[in-house]
């Protein structure tokens, strides 16, 4: 149940300033699945017949949000106004922000190129991100300890499924994350990432003098959710060298933390060192501290508690910069950027809601036979002696009699002729296959025609210029 | 009807008290109806007055009797014997006002007759009196509707130690429902003796059901709950100044609708955020004499003042209040508790007071040789933040739980406590523990201070820690030892109930003292500053 009085809302809103803003990252290229995204982009890939960027659209507005600031590409811009989905589902007031797909803009860079708009704290999400996670968890963290850095991270699953194209068994060699976190979980201490690292973990001391005790974990997924401050803005603005959110700013405010800069009172002196360096680190503590008012000093003095116990500082070590994570044990969290996360979540989104399996405008007739784990969208056209089964068959797609569908996800618009048997497959946008084709674990780029009675067995067929990309 | 007046008339004007009375029974029974709960009711009460009637004054002419007579049938239910009832009384006044002197019987009969009259005059003026107090009364003290004789009377309890009575509970959600503040749901099983606080848990927050970017509820005030409920702002004074900041910030960033005041306005924009705020945990004396202080300042405001130049007097208004009742206060009480630590002193203190704390370390830096010893008990273990500020002073510490306090005692010179809240009839509401600390130290015959500032005394009236209490989360009683944790399935023992109090009243009678910002006074003395309060304000 949502406390918001939607009649007096824009007059509660200039009452006082909103204390969160949303940003949505889609202008990504899903550069790790280039075989769905060389002809759609990745934030309108279907995932049970929604647009990708439906997902975490959905989550800022079920939490309460009234407008987003979406940066993204033109052709996403376009489908936000025109796709039925995107367009009626979503009640926010979408600020979209375009950016040219040739400028290789990294994630900080956006935030720069917007900083204008923002006028406080804000929540970043990549256009990616599918979960039901209850977003006050990290929300509040970020309050509560007037955080300058919330995070969610989740832990991560082992994707089953085969996947198309997929020779081998999946390389272990995925680089691991380190996420050091201290005992309470809450506390983010460290975060590295294994390309990172030449030999070891290496901590610093003054690390190990404050929280001894430090749990590090490697299986866990980063959402790519992040609540920042408004000095972080700003401290970006200041450091034009720091291009990506996830690669190089959350690090670095980790690493921040324990300082010694940020640490001392007397940070003026430091800065006469090294002038450059020192700014730039004074600037974030500057802008972090300026705000920090004397009575809040007073109550935290008067406040009997503290956030670790055996050593002789007070709440928080004297630390202005604090970094949180909420780490989600139990819950859907998956971010769709390789091939084996979108089939995954193909398979369990559906799950998510109470629409109909079949899409009231979807013609099905009634000797086909539509498994209860599968989606059709509308407008689709499913004909006799037809099985599908665990499947979701995308908007506009027309299947002929007597196909076997089963673990797959069709696309929009496809045209399946009769006879065919598809297994485990990825049938992108407009696609054709031909009559009594016979295809498993494949992939079938998007506009791909395949010829009838074909054989294919874990392949994935695309055009020829997306060949030439590569 | 005049067949039943003519025969009232003539049993009056003949028969005894008791004959009047059996008469109306007998006419009630007459009319085929049992007495009404009314009827009892009154003549219980002139039974009362009659031996009251003596000293009763005369009653008012005949047109209060006239109101009376409109008055009293009203209340009653509207049932067929109302008309009896009002044939009743009007030919006894008349016969009674038509004859003023007569005889013994009629005059003794009279007599009771005066005393209904009388007691009925005496319920009017009691309840208009007490219509008019409410009026006249501001929000400082509750108002106390006087029992009416024919009304049950009607006492107004805070919600918050009325968690078992269902139709409190619904005006409480009806209320928050208006406010659009969201409903917190108690959890567990609650012990039966506490069963009408609440008793809210830590695994769900206050914020799960408001929305992210907080409209409704200004984000510093989100904030300053969840700081609350985690436990995060911890501590009278503490607790107070963080309010008073937050309010600070919501001032700044309001603006006044148009067609509105300033002074009216502003008061019920920050109802909805005190209720939010008990909510997320009640409120302690110190912030609600806060608020009142916030609430009385606003609705001073001239009208015909701009509404920066309001914003910027409120603002001062808090600044002074934080700076003269807190800062300056605890100045006060140092410098006057200091006189009273002398060199070799072993002193006791209890829990994390952020009072005793100042005092001690300012005893310290003017060179007084002293040495503490904390108490401290679970599950808070507040006493370890006092440890480590102590230490880091200098102080020479001891540190015990409280099960070793009888055993430390006998080395202790002088026990110095804080308070969360002085009551006015002398109780000291303070952390649970300290009546404990209080008891065994008279028992030791060894001095309690108590520490207090003026602005946490309230006029609430508490003899025992059982009528208003604060429940805290349960499930902070839970330890893990060794890998295992041995109450983990509490809920599901149906007969298991664990009870984290928060506060306990310490009776006048085991504190020695109290130094407060106006000086060093008895417990006694406390409803005399409050008088003294409130005659200034």
């Amino acid at each position: 149940m949502m406390f918001c009085c939607e009649s007096c809302c824009s007059f509660v809103l200039q009452v006082f300033g909103m204390e969160l803003q949303a940003v949505l990252m889609a202008a990504g290229g899903g550069s790790r699945m280039m075989d769905l995204t060389y002809n759609t982009p990745k934030p309108l890939l279907p995932v049970g017949n929604r647009p990708l960027i439906w997902y975490p659209l959905n989550l800022l507005e079920r939490v309460g949000f009234e407008e987003v600031i979406v940066i993204t590409t033109k052709e996403v811009q376009k489908a936000l106004s025109t796709d039925q989905r995107l367009k009626t589902d979503v009640k926010m007031r979408l600020d979209v922000v375009c950016i040219q797909e040739e400028t290789d803009m990294g994630t900080a860079d956006a935030l720069r190129h917007i900083q204008q708009k923002i006028k406080t704290d804000i929540l970043v999400v990549s256009c990616d991100l599918i979960t039901d996670v209850a977003l006050h968890e990290v929300v509040d963290l970020f309050r509560a300890h007037n955080a300058t850095l919330s995070m969610l991270m989740s832990k991560v699953h082992e994707f089953t499924d085969t996947v198309p194209g997929q020779k081998g068994k999946k390389k272990a060699g995925e680089q691991r994350d380190f996420v050091g976190v201290d005992v309470t979980g809450k506390r983010l201490l460290f975060m590295a990432n294994e390309a990172d690292l030449e030999e070891g973990l290496v901590f610093r001391k003054s690390i190990m003098r404050k929280h001894p005790r430090m749990l590090i974990k490697t299986g866990l997924l980063d959402a790519h959710l992040y609540c920042l401050k408004r000095s972080v803005v700003d401290f970006l603005v200041h450091n034009k060298s720091v291009t990506s959110i996830r690669g190089e700013l959350v690090p670095y405010l980790v690493r921040k933390q324990f300082s010694k800069f940020l640490n001392t009172k007397n940070a003026t002196e430091d800065t006469e060192k090294n002038q450059k360096q020192q700014d730039a680190h004074h600037n974030l503590e500057l802008l972090s501290t300026s705000k920090e008012e004397a009575l809040l000093q007073l109550a935290r003095e008067r406040s009997c508690w503290n956030d670790h116990r055996g050593d002789m500082s007070e709440a928080y070590h004297g630390g202005k910069l604090r970094c949180y994570v909420h780490i989600m044990e139990e819950g859907m969290c998956y971010r769709v950027n390789t091939l084996a996360a979108y089939i995954e979540a193909n398979r369990v989104v559906p799950k998510l809601f109470e629409d109909p399996p079949i899409h009231p405008t979807a013609v099905v007739t009634e000797r086909s036979l539509v498994g209860s784990d599968s989606i059709i969208g509308p407008y689709c056209q499913i004909s006799d002696k037809t099985s599908i089964k665990r499947s979701n068959v995308g908007t506009s797609s027309t299947i002929k009699e007597k196909v076997k569908i089963t673990n797959s996800i069709i696309m929009n618009g496809v045209t399946i002729e009769e006879g065919c048997n598809i297994q485990g497959s990825v049938i992108c946008n407009n696609a054709v296959i031909g009559r009594g084709a016979d295809m498993k674990y494949c992939l079938v780029g998007s506009g791909q025609c395949i010829e009838p009675e074909a054989e294919r067995t874990n392949e994935v067929i695309v055009g020829s210029d997306q060949l030439m990309e590569i | 009807m005049a067949d039943s007046d003519g025969r009232q008339v003539d049993s009056i004007n003949n028969a005894t008290d008791e004959d009047v009375k059996l008469q109306e029974i007998v006419l009630a029974k007459n009319e085929g109806k049992e007495l009404t709960k009314e009827e009892k009711q009154r003549l219980r009460k002139e039974k009362k007055q009659h031996k009251k009637s003596k000293k009763d004054d005369k009653g008012p002419p005949e047109k209060e009797k006239v109101k009376e007579k409109a008055s009293v049938p009203v209340p009653s239910k509207p049932a067929t014997q109302s008309p009896a009832h009002k044939a009743a009384p009007v030919p006894v006044n008349a016969s009674a006002s038509e004859s003023p002197a007569a005889a013994e019987k009629p005059a003794k009969s009279k007599a009771e007759l005066r005393a209904e009259r009388r007691a009925r005059q005496d319920s009017d003026r009691a309840s208009k009196q007490g219509k008019k107090e409410v009026g006249q009364q501001s929000a400082s003290s509750k108002p106390k509707a006087t029992p009416n004789e024919l009304q049950p009377v009607v006492k107004r309890l805070p919600e918050h130690v009325q968690v078992d009575d269902p139709a409190a509970l619904k005006k409480l959600a009806k209320k928050l429902e208006r406010q659009q503040v969201p409903l917190r749901s108690d959890y567990g099983y609650k012990v039966s003796l506490f069963s009408h606080l609440h008793q809210y848990s830590r695994k769900n927050p206050p914020t799960q059901q408001i929305s992210i970017p907080a409209t409704v509820i200004h984000p510093s005030i989100v904030r300053l709950g969840l700081q609350y409920s985690q436990g995060i702002i911890a501590g009278s004074n503490a607790r107070s100044v963080a309010l008073l900041h937050a309010f600070k910030q919501v001032i700044q960033d309001y603006s006044t609708p148009p067609n509105e005041e300033l002074s009216r306005d502003l008061v019920n924009k920050l109802s909805p955020y005190i209720s939010f705020l008990s909510q997320c945990r009640p409120l302690s004396a110190s912030m609600g004499n806060a608020i009142k202080y916030i609430k009385k300042e606003i609705s001073n405001i001239p009208s015909q003042c701009k509404e920066e130049e309001a914003k910027g007097e409120l603002q001062a208004c808090i600044d002074s209040y934080i700076n003269e009742k807190i800062i300056l206060a605890s100045e006060a009480i140092s410098k006057y508790a200091i006189e009273k630590i002398s060199n070799g002193d072993v002193i006791l203190v209890y829990g994390c007071s952020s009072l005793v704390n100042h005092i001690l370390c300012k005893a310290f830096e003017k060179q007084r040789k002293f040495r503490v010893i904390v108490v401290d008990s679970r599950p808070r273990l507040e006493g370890r933040e006092t440890l480590r500020r102590l230490v880091k002073k200098g102080i020479r510490c001891t540190y015990v739980l409280i099960s070793a306090l009888s055993y430390i005692l006998p080395e202790v010179s002088k026990v110095f406590l804080g308070a969360h809240a002085l009551l006015a009839n002398g109780y000291v509401m303070s952390r649970v523990g300290t009546s404990q600390i209080a008891l065994v130290a008279k028992a030791y015959n060894v001095p309690v201070l108590v520490c207090c500032e003026t602005y946490k005394f309230c006029e609430r009236v508490q003899t025992d820690s059982f009528v208003s209490n604060e429940l805290d989360d349960p499930d902070d009683l839970i330890v893990t030892r060794n890998g295992k944790t041995h109450l983990e399935n509490w809920q599901t023992v149906k007969s298991l109930g664990l009870l984290n109090l928060v506060y306990d009243v310490t009776p006048p009678d085991f504190v020695d003292l109290v130094i407060t910002d106006l000086g060093m006074i008895p417990c006694t003395s406390v409803p005399v500053v409050l008088r003294v309060k409130n005659v200034d304000q």
